[in-house]
């Protein structure tokens, strides 16, 4: 099972509205995903040259304003931060990598969830309300965001093994289905210095996009790429910076649908996830194509 | 008639109130507003009720109808009319895929597209989609006749038996076993009937036909001394 979902504004006038406008469609596809729950929203955008990493700690009492003078110190730049809930949103222009070097080394009990310029991805175990309410998301703002509620099949539910993964800067993927080739690939890919913190089939289908897109791919030759490699059932979305991505595998046993209007486009695994939108009974409404790539970006 | 809001019953509500008419009709007209893409919709009707759907409604639309005729004023999702016995279900919007699995009778008419594996192990029911069908369309197909105004997908009638698929676009590809065969008058009048009833405007001189070769194991009764 699992459901995925995701809503891009094309009338800037309704950022303001995003999370409220997208929690619901979340929260629909709870009963195919009551395991975890996560999303990726994209909006706030440091400059370029700066960057913003979204970190998770087990403990929502955690000392992070120990662990950014930590960091300041470190890196001797300033750290702008806020917390939300158990995970913490850190500003810097200190390059991405040096980051996370010095995370790795002052605090590696902490996941950095994504990094980029407008990508902030929170996601954790429980039913999905219990997740969406833990990081308000219905007070957020963004111009577009993605979102997945898991039923595990293929490992453990932990918050590393739920959604979205990150597959590099402002990059993230959600996956409704199952790969029956993830434990060679994960091999391959190890050999090619991706790490992996699970077992989970998704997280390779994630490292595999990372891979390709390190490999100066462009996201349509990563996705095709995909289609060879990745042997299974699959329903992506993929969250980029300017907008999103949708394929299905071949076969199309996964549910996808989408809908749009002037103001929106939405997606999800299906159709009760868009009954609380507005002007969605004059929406064009349909189910995208097995093996073919849809991308809405704005340039 | 009788209108039910979705957006304040449930389904089962719904659903209970219809089934209850099996026993004691006293309300044949039925309008269900706000569906909302709820799954299960009018399923397991038992009697010749007439309901109107105003929305989209979700997976297992009209499932296991018997008598019944059902009108979908939208797009529904997984299997609609699965299991249909008898009685008459007509989608104004596109299916999702699965339309109209496994039915033993009646007739889906889908006014727009059908997903794939439209009449999948169909065993009896009659479809007409005026659009196109996705693929895999009608594999194992028992009984019944699948009529595609459209384009038909990949691998179209794999594994057929006796279903009689008439196709009017292109046919991306067709499955194992499934075949071309001739168009002959008595096929000609089947398929205008079907238009009829389906309320579809088609010549059905333009119409092909697809059927099975009969060549795979089942059919060889050489295979029969290996039981």
């Amino acid at each position: 099972m699992c459901g995925i979902v995701g809503l891009y504004l094309k009338n800037k006038a309704l950022e303001p509205q995003l999370g409220r406008l997208f929690e619901p469609m979340l929260l629909s596809m709870t009963d195919r995903g009551p395991d975890s729950a996560g999303f990726a929203i994209y909006g706030d955008e440091v400059p370029e040259g700066a960057v913003k990493l979204t970190l998770q700690a087990h403990d929502a009492a955690y000392d992070w304003e120990s662990l950014v003078a930590a960091l300041e110190k470190k890196l001797g730049q300033t750290v702008g931060w806020f917390r939300n809930a158990t995970a913490a949103v850190l500003k810097t222009e200190a390059p991405e990598a040096a980051v996370r070097a010095a995370l790795a080394e002052i605090a590696p009990d902490i996941h950095v969830m994504s990094a980029g310029r407008s990508i902030e991805i929170l996601k954790g175990i429980g039913l999905p309300t219990e997740v969406t309410e833990r990081f308000t998301l219905s007070r957020m703002q963004g111009s577009h965001i993605i979102g997945h509620t898991r039923m595990a099949t293929e490992s453990a539910v932990t918050m590393a093994g739920s959604h979205p993964f990150s597959t590099g800067a402002d990059l993230c993927l959600v996956h409704n289905g199952s790969l029956s080739n993830h434990a060679l690939l994960r091999q391959d890919l190890q050999r090619e210095g991706i790490v992996f913190e699970t077992e989970n089939d998704s997280e390779v289908a994630a490292g595999y996009l990372t891979w390709r897109l390190g490999q100066g791919d462009s996201l349509a030759e990563a996705v095709n790429g995909a289609l060879e490699d990745l042997d299974g059932f699959f329903t992506f979305a993929i969250g980029t910076r300017d907008g999103f991505a949708v394929i299905r595998d071949p076969i199309a046993c996964k549910p996808a649908v989408l809908a749009e209007t002037d103001d929106y486009v939405a997606m999800a695994s299906e159709y009760r996830a868009f009954a609380t939108l507005p002007g969605i009974e004059n929406a064009k409404v349909w189910e995208p194509e097995p093996a073919t790539l849809y991308i809405w970006e704005r340039h | 008639m009788k209108t039910i809001d979705l957006s304040a019953a449930t389904v089962r509500d719904l659903n209970q109130a219809l089934h209850d008419q099996a026993k004691q009709l006293t309300e044949r007209e039925w309008t269900v507003a706000h569906p909302d893409g709820k799954h299960n919709i009018a399923a397991g009707i038992d009697e010749a009720l007439k309901i109107d759907i105003h929305g989209h409604a979700g997976y297992y639309c009209a499932g296991m109808n018997k008598k019944a005729d059902i009108t979908i004023h939208g797009n529904v999702g997984v299997g609609v009319a699965e299991n249909m016995m008898s009685g008459a279900v007509r989608v104004k919007g596109s299916a999702s895929q699965s339309a109209g699995a496994t039915a033993h009778g009646g007739l889906l008419v889908i006014e727009g597209d059908a997903g794939a594996r439209c009449g999948i192990s169909m065993k009896g029911i009659d479809i007409v989609v005026q659009g196109n069908a996705g693929h895999m369309s009608c594999f194992l197909g028992q009984a019944g006749r699948l009529v595609i105004c459209g384009d038909a997908g990949e691998n179209l009638g794999d594994s057929l038996y006796e279903v009689r698929i008439y196709v009017k676009g292109a046919v991306k590809s067709l499955g194992s076993d499934c075949i071309e065969k001739e168009m002959r008058p008595e096929h000609l009048q089947e398929l205008a009937e079907l238009l009829a009833r389906a309320g579809v405007r088609e010549d059905p001189k333009h119409f092909r036909r697809y059927g099975s070769a009969r060549q795979l194991y089942n059919f060889k009764v050489d295979n029969a001394h290996a039981y």
